[in-house]
């Protein structure tokens, strides 16, 4: 089963389905806080010009993350 | 000169956070998720008798005021918006330690009714500290003009707690909320919020470690919870026992560790 890609990596307008997270402990405490569970949708919104931080759409809310954070949690994509 | 088990009463904890609690008067916080428009259900409740000032210690920003309902002084701390209690920043920290340790007579989880489900991550967690919570649904205007309908009846009798619905920038539900308030904080209503119920080995280990804890806190704390976060390796949570409760921490990691071996 794919594990994934980091999240980083989505472009612009695509959805993607988290299926797992690379973080642990209290990084990973919060990717969960923020929804960011196994099977949750997430659509990526804008990046900034420098490429970091990037806005995500997670469970009706915009939340922005930085290159490195995303990167830490695994999607495949759907869109 | 440490702090007694009698003087770690109400009164005592809530000094330290400078709290108003001038002749035992009810202390009600309000929690919520950033963007829920939990200063617009602060503001409608306070009107202009509210003030700005930092939480004791920290750059983070508080608002208190109060209303009046029924005859009586109800002193509102608005508590910094949050996704957790989990102490990952400044904000969390106060937060959870309001909650935790201040005892509030009632505490009001304002969530967005346009995205219900990821507001109540924060409510159950408040859930698991406090039983004396009340959920406000506010944003039900938008809601509304999103098509969105919720039950809150169902809401409602599935989490065990009071749900009322507002649109805090209309005042709509405002006048529910303030009873649904004054009913919890005088416990004229008890809600019984449903238990979020963990992997058999967790609730093994909490059944172990609760009696313990429940002994040194003397009960002042959810020993249920504190339980969870001596098993969740919570370190600022043991410093910030010590800090309150003077010297107690240290048996309480003692705890910890026995039952975790």
């Amino acid at each position: 089963m794919n594990a994934g890609m980091p999240l980083d990596r989505l472009r612009n307008g695509c959805c993607a389905l988290v299926t797992e997270l690379a973080a642990e402990g209290p990084a990973r405490r919060r990717l969960l806080d923020l929804g960011l569970v196994p099977g949750t949708k997430v659509e990526v919104i804008r990046r900034s010009p420098l490429g970091d931080p990037i806005a995500f759409n997670i469970r009706g809310a915009v939340i922005a993350f930085r290159k490195e954070e995303a990167g830490q949690v695994l999607v495949v994509q759907v869109s | 000169m440490g702090l007694t088990r009698q003087s770690t009463g109400r009164s005592a904890v809530r000094e330290i956070f400078n709290v108003d609690d001038a002749g035992n008067e009810l202390v009600i916080a309000l929690a919520g998720n950033p963007n829920t428009g939990k200063s617009t259900v602060f503001n409608a409740l306070t009107g202009l008798r509210q003030h700005t000032g930092n939480w004791p210690g920290k750059t983070v920003l508080r608002a208190e005021g109060s209303f009046m309902h029924g005859g009586r002084r109800y002193n509102l701390i608005d508590l910094p918006g949050t996704y957790s209690l989990h102490a990952a920043s400044s904000e969390e920290e106060v937060a959870r330690d309001f909650l935790c340790f201040a005892n509030p007579d009632a505490t009001v989880v304002v969530a967005d009714g346009t995205c219900l489900e990821r507001n109540l991550n924060l409510a159950l967690q408040v859930m698991e500290i406090t039983g004396k919570v009340i959920l406000c649904v506010n944003l039900i205007d938008e809601a509304r003009r999103k098509k969105m309908h919720i039950n809150i009846r169902k809401l409602s009798s599935t989490l065990g707690v009071p749900v009322i619905s507002t649109a805090a920038r209309s005042g709509e539900g405002l006048p529910e909320l303030m009873d649904a308030i004054s009913d919890v904080a005088l416990g004229r209503v008890t809600p019984k919020p449903v238990l979020v119920r963990y992997p058999e080995q967790v609730e093994a280990a909490i059944a172990r470690l609760e009696p313990r804890v429940r002994e040194i806190t003397g009960g002042h704390i959810n020993s249920r919870w504190v339980a969870l976060r001596l098993i969740d390796g919570d370190a600022k949570l043991v410093q910030a026992i010590r800090q309150y409760y003077n010297g107690r921490e240290s048996k309480i990691t003692q705890a910890g560790m026995e039952v975790l071996a």
